[in-house]
């Protein structure tokens, strides 16, 4: 081989191993600015009011979100109780009882579900639960996003139960444990860890939606009491705020951002803490 | 009254070989006129031979004889592949398997993997599973102590009953299969080469319990190692191609094996 040829390849070798090494940084970046500028606008902001105050009329300084806080939590309570218990329930039927025909249609139609835009969604909880009820609500909210937490529930928990040896079933089916008694006490421990990530990146995914919920929790500027009225969301309150004219609002926009994304941090740092004492599977 | 051994099938097993007369033997299992097919790929064609009670009975012969196969049949664990279909008859008691529940039958026929698959539980969990699962009530603390002391794991282990199963060696592990399946009080436990995953140490302790374990439930045992059939196995069934080629007691048939085919494998010219 000449010289030369070689010469070549070697800087298209250094010149591709370049590009991925720029690439994979600007992705790491783009990630650690966003997070540097949150926490630099929002830390400046926040302040023990934005926690226990509800917003002030428009013109006045100060107030907090403490009612968005309180709604997205109620959201998110409730839209697991509606996605994770049909995700999860879901994904058992799929990965253990189904025949081959049934579970691609489901997978497809899980697939086909994940991709739908999310405002698409809202609109759905919109003719389902809004029209119906007549007015806005947080339990409409949480439908909007329990929905959308099913097929990411359904399609890890099938995952995750796929991924348990075939040697542990057998261990168990050869003690006398019927098919449904091996999915429940080793098939589905075998496999909690993976499946409970994965409904936390699922609420964390739909934590910070805001489209589902312009049009079925709405948004308010005081207490929501119950689940039949609309609520105020912290999603919904960035938006809100940050497309207004006032500083104080823009103020407000990074805080909320800010406190968003360390309740998602928190609730991820306190599941994986629990999840690390049980017994992981080796493989 | 047990059936005795097929006369007709096996000629040499009640017959005096070497310096130990076998006794007759009663059969625990008796499997008759089976065949078997993974889809349209038959297995295991025209099987006649059984199980000896209180006996350890081996089943060995080149890798993809189906001596694995002929195992996993003795508690219905082939049905977990949709595909497979049996012909024939397995009798258990003189009662026929197929038509029994298949829950109950597996407690009564326990099996041991070729690898080690404790459940990601403690050790105490893993042996009390089986009593767990099948609603046997009383004291379970005391059954898991007799079931590993049985399998000879209790001197090593009795220390740190709540410590993850993971954390046992690859032998301490398969100890523990084998007192998680003594812990449901199983009449046959099956072993399908429980020992090839293991080093010589492990597997030497896993044949002494074997020995031991005759006592109280009937063993059958896959190995691919004839040595190990030699040492620890009162009959041995040797399987080629599909097909029992050899059912006699395990001295007989590896000093005066009856068929040529067995001769040249015990000796070593295929394998």
């Amino acid at each position: 081989m000449s010289t030369g040829r070689l010469r070549w390849r070697k800087f298209v070798s250094n010149f591709m191993l370049a590009m991925t090494g720029v690439c994979a940084l600007i992705s790491v970046s783009a990630l650690f600015l966003i997070l540097g500028y949150l926490i630099y606008n929002g830390g400046t902001s926040i302040n023990w009011a934005f926690f226990t105050q509800l917003p002030k009329p428009v013109g006045e300084v100060g107030g907090g979100m403490a009612n968005a806080i309180v709604g997205s939590a109620k959201i998110l309570l409730m839209a697991s109780m509606i996605g994770v218990p049909i995700g999860f329930l879901g994904g058992i039927y799929l990965a253990e009882f189904s025949g081959g025909f049934t579970a691609s249609v489901v997978r497809y139609a899980a697939d086909l579900l994940n991709g739908v835009p999310s405002i698409v969604i809202g609109i759905f909880a919109y003719a389902l639960v809004v029209l119906p009820f007549k007015h806005f609500s947080t339990l409409a909210g949480a439908f909007a996003l329990g929905m959308m937490m099913v097929p990411i529930t359904l399609r890890n928990t099938e995952e995750f139960l796929h991924a348990v040896p075939k040697m542990l079933r057998e261990g168990a089916m050869a003690l006398g444990a019927s098919k449904s008694k091996t999915i429940v006490t080793v098939i589905v421990p075998a496999a909690y860890r993976g499946i409970m990530t994965a409904i936390l990146l699922a609420l964390a995914r739909v934590a910070g939606e805001t489209a589902p919920l312009l049009f079925t929790a709405f948004g308010n500027r005081f207490w929501s009491d119950g689940w039949s009225q609309p609520t105020a969301s912290l999603p919904v309150m960035i938006f809100t705020y940050a497309v207004s004219p006032y500083d104080d609002w823009h103020r407000q926009a990074w805080a909320a951002g800010l406190v968003l994304l360390a309740l998602i941090l928190i609730i991820n740092i306190v599941a994986r803490t629990i999840l690390s004492r049980g017994i992981a599977v080796p493989r | 009254m047990k059936p005795e051994l097929p006369v007709n099938i096996v000629t040499n097993i009640n017959q005096p070989a070497g310096k130990e007369a076998a006794a007759p033997a009663p059969l625990r299992m008796n499997i008759t006129n089976l065949n078997f097919f993974y889809g349209s790929k038959q297995i295991l064609f025209g099987i006649n031979c059984g199980i000896a009670d209180k006996k350890v009975t081996a089943l060995i012969g080149p890798s993809g004889c189906g001596k694995s196969t002929l195992l996993r049949t003795l508690n219905r664990m082939h049905e977990t592949v949709s595909t497979s279909r049996l012909e024939g008859e397995i009798l258990l008691d003189g009662q026929n398997i197929l038509a029994q529940d298949v829950t109950s039958l597996r407690r009564r026929v326990g099996m041991v993997f070729q690898r080690p698959n404790p459940f990601p539980k403690s050790i105490f969990d893993n042996v009390a599973y089986g009593p767990r699962i099948n609603g046997i009530k009383g004291p379970i603390a005391e059954l898991v102590e007799q079931s590993l002391r049985r399998a000879a794991l209790w001197d090593e282990v009795k220390d740190h009953l709540h410590k993850s199963a993971y954390e046992l060696s690859g032998g301490q592990q398969q100890r523990l299969c084998i007192a998680r399946a003594l812990a449901v009080e199983p009449e046959v436990l099956l072993l399908d080469e429980p020992c090839s995953a293991l080093d010589p140490i492990s597997t030497a302790k896993i044949e002494e319990l074997l020995v031991d374990l005759k006592n109280i439930t009937t063993i059958a045992i896959v190995t691919h190692n004839m040595q190990q059939a030699a040492r620890v196995s009162d009959f041995t069934s040797f399987l080629l191609t599909g097909q029992l080629i050899e059912f006699s007691p395990t001295p007989h048939l590896f000093t005066t094996p009856s068929d040529p085919r067995t001769e040249a494998y015990i000796t070593g010219r295929f394998g």
